[in-house]
């Protein structure tokens, strides 16, 4: 007995101990990485780093045209994404009959979550800049996005959905509601903060593509800022990944200093995602 | 008059896909009184109480042959309206389902969506409402508060309220002290007994002694049927059919 036992806690502590080696493997990496990144990007990073266009010396280098680029092109995305991606998921989860053909666009859907970024960036080629003739402007590049993350924001939008209890509908179909006064009134509500949650985290990956605006023809190097959207631009990945191309090794800092901005950004929104989630979830 | 039928099931079989839950029930429900349907588990009696609001509509594959009158009118015609038919005969859960919002949202969602407007007027059926349902000394300092941070058994009440609220006639309760300790459930038992004055009730319950307690008259369902359906008193007293006898006498289910 004394035998099993000791055998059952030496076990425990093996996994634990495993569990833990393989966590810490990541966050040391991660730790590596930021502790990298913020002691290179700081020392180039400074309020005119903010306010210069790009240039072919280290020290005169900023970011303006790829953060307003970033800007421009996110800020058209965000609608054309949630008003798509939240409309079909509550067709899928709400309206669409139960079916081969409903499962067959729900798997499918699913499966273009997983398609590389790059691919998507030949359709955007393919179809907005060439065939659309949208040209290499900012409208293509938010489509283009758009397209990336709407799988992702669909299946989130889809599961959120999916955890608002029958309870509720049927409370709401009870009283005499029709269909969509229930899926507006009882439903969504219920939803939103998650589907938010999903929707601000594909965002952010949005954010740091570069593969797919490169492919469709965004500019490396731009001294303007987008008028309109039909204007040419660039984005802040693409800046950092231009910038690290260069042979100037004083590049190397210019680099960091963008990635570092990125990284703000990114972790504003994350935190943002992670607010709107705990402030919810507690009522 | 004292005798006037509100709900009138004229032979009614109810199929999930090739599944029939219900066989050939037929029943009068009278008005203002309190009728109870017992059971034991899988034996239809839920499924019956929502053929009569039509929320077995709801289900994909699920079909009826027969009728049910309501006020003496079909209501499986093609053009009865749904949601007409909803708000005229409201319904309570098995499990408290009041939305996640404030209590007074909880009761005002029914007006809303079936027009009222007027702030008001709102909180008069509110108010009224609440009162109906022997809530409103309870919550009246916190009827902006989550309806969620109410006790289970002041959730079931404040689900009665807002079915209460859209003014129906005949009030369906799917085991709605199930989920609650016995104080609670004493509660809403009194409270039924209170509604029968200005509603018609039909109530679902697996506990003998609360259909014995509320009820007028009582329906035994067994297997998709209905054995027996008759005064309370004669079904707990004197049953006619030996499977009503037995079930009561706790031989089986």
């Amino acid at each position: 007995m004394a035998d099993l036992k000791k055998k059952r806690m030496l076990t425990d502590k093996i996994f634990k101990v495993i569990f833990l080696v393989f966590i810490s493997l990541g966050l040391v990496v991660l730790a590596a990485l930021i502790y990298d990144i913020v002691s290179k990007g700081i020392v180039m990073l400074d309020w005119e780093f903010f306010t210069r266009f790009d240039s072919r010396f280290p020290a005169k280098a900023g970011i303006k045209a790829g953060l307003f680029g970033t800007l421009y092109v996110i800020g058209l995305m965000i609608p054309i994404t949630f008003f798509i991606g939240t409309a079909t998921a509550i067709y899928l989860e709400e309206y669409a009959p139960v079916n081969k053909l409903t499962d067959i666009i729900k798997l499918n859907i699913a499966n273009l979550a997983g398609i590389p970024s790059i691919i998507y960036g030949m359709l955007g080629l393919g179809v907005f800049v060439r065939y659309l003739n949208m040209g290499r402007s900012v409208l293509a590049g938010s489509l283009t996005l758009s397209l990336l993350v709407l799988p992702v924001v669909i299946v989130s939008a889809q599961e959120a959905l999916k955890s608002v209890p029958d309870s509720l509908r049927n409370a709401s179909y009870a009283l005499g509601a029709n269909h969509w006064h229930t899926v507006y009134k009882v439903v969504l509500p219920s939803a939103l903060p998650s589907i938010l949650t999903g929707f601000i985290l594909a965002i952010s990956r949005a954010i740091g593509e570069t593969a797919p605006l490169i492919m469709m023809g965004a500019l490396t190097f731009v001294m303007f800022t987008p008028q309109g959207i039909m204007d040419s631009f660039t984005v802040m990945p693409i800046q950092i990944f231009n910038w690290t191309s260069l042979p100037k090794t004083e590049f190397e800092l210019v680099a960091a200093s963008g990635s570092l901005l990125l990284l703000i950004l990114l972790f504003i929104l994350n935190g943002l995602a992670t607010f709107i989630r705990y402030k919810y979830s507690r009522k | 008059m004292s005798n006037q039928k509100v709900l009138e099931v004229k032979n009614i079989d109810f199929f999930y896909d090739d599944f029939q839950a219900l066989e050939n029930i037929t029943m009068d429900v009278e008005k203002n009184k309190v009728t109870a349907l017992i059971g034991p588990s899988g034996c239809g009696k839920s499924t019956f109480l929502r053929t009569i609001n039509r929320m077995n509509d709801l289900i994909e594959g699920a079909k009826l042959e027969g009728d049910i009158l309501f006020d003496g009118e079909s209501i499986y015609q093609e053009n009865v309206d749904v949601v007409n038919l909803r708000k005229r005969i409201g319904m309570v859960f098995q499990q408290p389902n009041p939305f996640p919002k404030s209590v007074f949202e909880n009761v005002a969602y029914g007006p809303k969506i079936h027009g009222v407007t007027d702030k008001a007027k709102l909180e008069e059926i509110v108010v009224e409402s609440l009162k109906g349902a022997a809530l409103y000394d309870e919550v009246k300092d916190r009827l902006n508060k989550s309806a969620l941070s109410l006790s289970g058994g002041q959730q079931q009440r404040l689900c009665i309220a807002r079915a209460l609220a859209v003014k129906p006639e005949v009030l369906l309760m799917d085991e709605p002290a199930s989920a609650l300790d016995p104080v609670a459930t004493a509660k809403i038992e009194d409270l039924i007994e209170e509604l029968k004055n200005n509603y018609s009730i039909v109530i679902v319950t697996h506990s003998m002694q609360q259909a014995a307690r509320v009820s007028d008259m009582t329906g035994f369902f067994l297997m998709g049927e209905l054995v027996e359906y008759d005064k309370t008193d004669k079904i707990f007293e004197n049953p006619s059919d030996q499977r009503t006898e037995d079930y009561i006498t706790g031989r089986f289910g």
